[in-house]
């Protein structure tokens, strides 16, 4: 969320000194967004605990389900005792940190098993379905939007505007619905969710990675629109920028001038778009996984949610936002690296 | 940078195309379309733990686990580790269980009665976060006077206590000194059922094989997948595409399927009805001509076919008309009856006022009716009760709120509710329509009191004689029917879509939780499939 300011420097003289020189700094900065996030760590987790209190919601009656109408007050009351929910806030705060500390991230009431084997079966799947969607957004969005800005105007350009925005009107789980409709029933080409072969004996790659096609896909698409048009009218704009009118005029070839020059300059606000849209990849990502029947931490975050799981919801709050954060640190760096103008160290 | 950032981009393109094409080709598992493969089966009900001490499967059906005694297909008790049905002694205070011998654990280990009183003693410590024990209240202690014999001490005579004994036997050994909340067992069990677990990734599916030395005889299959798909529309598309053998499904989603060959659908009844609770706190639905004229009122045969695409039947009593104990005299019209409710209204002295709505003493025949907001079929419910009672001059306010806006307020404003089981009608009645647990949370939150009903549950449970048990229950349906404390409205049935490849398929009364354990697939240790 924060890009350092682009300060004028002078431009490097000589080329093997150019990297090095570009992140000096890189060490401070890591150790200073470090020494801010503990705060900002320690806030959201005070921020989920106290969400967590004011909510109505009886973890004990959610823990019991449909046996909650039918189990004696007492009974939950015994329930609520053993968790120690009732006790003041500042005490299973405290508790909780102290456990964190140690390595111990809690017990999970809604999952009925610690938070960490909860985090450890189900968040690798979750990365990997964020981490390949975004993969294939990048590639996508760079390649379709500078290639829309080189023609911009003609068909290519309008058909690609025309289907973002449509693409962008359409809810992430619809259009899942509407993959598995026409790729799994219609077509019969690729199955409709689960992670492997329903009655496949063991995990193989191969299996799985044909199980995500869909689901990366569709997250994929889902994010699409924003990226592509931001890359198609970043590559137009910089398509008229002095240096590129300048390597036009030199006569270099045009696909030089395009992906060498325009796109280059288009990819730096491009990185901080990457930062900020992370989140809202992860939050299509729970939508995605619960269409497709994937064992990843989107249901079992609204389960804890609902639950009032807070050692579970802290857990993959505070996941998320060290994925955020880190995101931004990444930005940042890639930016100095990108851009000569930006420094580090100030 | 221009080019190093060019060629990278351009690996990953390569990288993701070979990874695409890699995945495209087809893999060579067996599809549940294969004789000898295990049969598949789907839903969305996932349980959190594995365990019957914490709530696995408690009525049986658990696939994994078998109880003392377990339910045939008429819901029947019939023996199971127990070598005949429990003994009861003429105080109705000892029950006495002979086990059954030669029963072994999946891991090989005897069964004894030592695990039996290690089960249900976990059910009974206060550490262990267990609801069941709201169920054992009765229970005074659990003792094994020899290895063969467990013998059950009540703290007063209840007749059904033997029903109560279908809960999963764990093996002590397994369990003993450890913390059974956060056991490992809670996820991979160790049960004498039909089937033993091979894994269980949450989320997706568990996977079982059959227990080889079973001692009902081995499966007649080689195992059972259970696919947790919490989307229905998800559901219906994947056993559309062939994935599954059986798959449950909501009521609307199942006609797709009727009349498509290869597929069947069971609709299979249950003992869970949906009802108007009307609280005795209320200067309006506390009175009886209210009552009754809403009963006559509501269109159930309107609601089954338009609220549950004909899979449910009208609901007239708590008890339902597949029980035993069911009064044939408790029977209502399944078509609304406008004329008898305006009749009723009528001679209890509430006349129409200026805006057709009655009104009786000054006050207008108006309350609303609460309803879970996200239950959509309870909100439709409450929406056509609304539109019933409109006809006859009540004015009904729908209201959708959450259970924690609800609780506040059930002993003043109406509630959609649902209940049942098809296992003893002391189960939920004896709670539900008690003037002991009048206004105590879910149960009679009404504050309905009626010493007749009252003596009448008591009867039912303390007497084992089951001639004076149906003479009781009949008692208390009648007074129901008369004090009309809630208007039932449906009951429901759950629905499957089956492929016709399978055989053994026995549909069997339901209670309202179905997920892994009591669903159709109750005995499916007896299914083929023809290949």
């Amino acid at each position: 969320m924060t890009t350092p300011a682009p300060v004028t420097a002078p431009s490097p003289a000589k080329a093997p000194a150019r990297r090095s020189r570009r992140l000096a700094g890189a060490g401070a900065v890591v150790r200073r967004r470090l020494l801010v996030a503990v705060p900002i760590l320690a806030a959201t987790s005070v921020g989920m605990f106290a969400l967590g209190a004011a909510s109505p919601i009886d973890p004990a009656q959610q823990y019991a389900g449909a046996a909650a109408f039918t189990a004696s007050e007492e009974n939950l009351a015994q329930i609520r005792a053993n968790w120690g929910v009732d006790d003041p806030l500042p005490v299973q705060y405290l508790r909780w940190v102290g456990n964190l500390l140690q390595g111990d991230l809690g017990w999970s009431t809604s999952r009925h098993e610690p938070v960490t084997a909860v985090l450890a079966a189900r968040a690798g799947w979750t990365l990997l379905l964020v981490g390949a969607a975004l993969a294939l957004v990048l590639v996508a969005s760079l390649l379709l939007g500078t290639l829309a800005a080189y023609r911009r105007g003609g068909w290519f350009d309008r058909a690609l505007r025309t289907t973002a925005y449509t693409v962008q009107s359409m809810p992430v789980f619809w259009l899942a619905l509407a993959a598995i409709a026409l790729f799994a029933l219609t077509l019969g080409w690729l199955p409709a969710g689960g992670l492997t072969d329903i009655t496949a004996t063991s995990t193989e790659p191969a299996d799985v990675a044909r199980h995500l096609i869909l689901p990366v896909t569709v997250l994929a698409v889902a994010q699409a629109p924003w990226f592509v048009l931001f890359v198609r009218d970043a590559v137009a704009d910089s398509l008229r920028d002095d240096h590129v009118l300048a390597a036009r005029a030199r006569g270099l070839p045009g696909r030089t001038v395009l992906f060498g020059h325009a796109l280059r300059t288009a990819l730096l606000p491009f990185l901080t778009l990457v930062g900020t849209h992370l989140p809202e990849l992860i939050g299509g990502a729970v939508l995605v996984e619960t269409v497709f029947s994937l064992p990843g931490l989107g249901a079992v975050t609204v389960h804890a949610a609902l639950g009032s799981d807070f050692p579970l919801l802290a857990a993959t709050t505070l996941a998320t936002t060290v994925v955020v954060l880190a995101a931004n640190l990444a930005t940042d760096l890639a930016y100095a690296a990108a851009d000569p103008r930006v420094r580090l160290d100030d | 940078m221009g080019t190093s950032v060019s060629k990278r981009a351009t690996a990953m393109a390569v990288a993701g195309v070979l990874a695409l094409a890699g995945c495209s080709s087809p893999t060579t598992t067996s599809t549940a379309a294969g004789g000898a493969g295990p049969l598949v089966v789907a839903t969305a009900g996932e349980p959190d733990t594995l365990n019957p001490v914490l709530n696995y499967g408690v009525d049986g059906g658990s696939l994994i686990f078998d109880g003392l005694v377990a339910r045939d297909a008429r819901n029947q008790l019939v023996p199971a580790l127990a070598r005949e049905l429990p003994t009861v002694s003429p105080d109705g205070r000892t029950v006495t269980v002979k086990l059954r011998d030669g029963v072994l654990f999946h891991d090989g280990s005897p069964f004894t009665a030592q695990d039996v009183v290690f089960t249900y003693q976990a059910v009974l410590d206060p550490k262990v976060d267990s609801t069941l024990r709201s169920d054992l209240d009765m229970l005074a202690s659990v003792t094994a006077p020899d290895p063969s014999t467990v013998v059950f001490s009540l703290k007063y005579a209840y007749a059904p206590f033997p029903q109560r004994l279908a809960l999963g036997i764990v093996p002590a050994k397994a369990l003993a000194g450890q913390d059974v909340n956060k056991a490992e067992f809670n996820r991979k069990p160790v049960g004498t059922g039909p089937y033993r677990v091979t894994s269980w990734t949450p989320g997706d599916r568990l996977v079982l094989a059959a227990n080889e030395k079973y001692w009902d005889g081995r499966p007649a299959n080689s195992g059972v997948v259970v696919a947790f798909v919490p989307d229905d529309n998800v559901r219906a598309q994947r056993m559309r595409a062939g994935e599954f053998d059986v798959a449950e499904l909501a009521p609307k989603l199942t006609t797709g399927f009727d009349g498509q060959a290869g597929y069947r659908v069971e609709r299979v009844p249950t003992a869970d009805y949906r009802g108007v609770m009307l609280p005795a706190g209320n200067p309006v639905t506390a009175d009886l001509a209210v009552r009754r004229a809403l009963n006559a009122a509501v269109d159930r045969a309107a609601m089954v076919t338009g609220l549950l695409g004909g899979a449910g039947e009208p609901a007239y009593g708590p008890v339902p008309p597949t029980s035993e104990f069911a009064e044939p005299s408790i029977v209502g019209k399944p078509a609304a009856d406008p004329a008898a409710a305006t009749a009723a209204l009528d001679a209890a002295g509430w006349r129409p006022g200026p805006d057709g709505i009655r009104v009786k003493d000054g006050r207008q025949a108006a309350f609303s009716l609460m309803y879970p907001a996200p239950d959509s079929l309870r909100k439709e419910l409450a929406l056509a009760v609304t539109a019933d009672a409109k006809k006859v001059g009540i004015k009904i306010t729908p209201e959708g709120l959450t259970w924690d806006a609800i609780t506040p307020r059930m002993k003043s404003d109406a509630l959609v509710m649902g209940y049942g089981t098809p296992y003893d009608p002391d189960f939920v009645s004896y709670k539900l329509f008690g003037s002991a647990f009048a206004g105590q949370g879910f149960f009679n939150p009404g504050s309905y009191r009626s010493a007749v009903v009252d003596k009448a549950l008591q009867d039912g449970r303390a007497n084992a004689d089951p001639a004076t048990r149906k003479a009781a229950y009949a008692t208390f349906q009648k007074q129901l029917g008369t004090d009309m404390p809630w208007v039932f409205l449906t009951y429901l049935q759950h629905t499957y879509v089956v492929k016709d490849a399978v055989a053994g398929v026995t549909p069997r009364v339901e209670p309202h939780e179905h997920d892994v354990a009591n669903s159709l697939w109750w005995n499916i240790h007896t299914w083929t499939r023809k290949s």
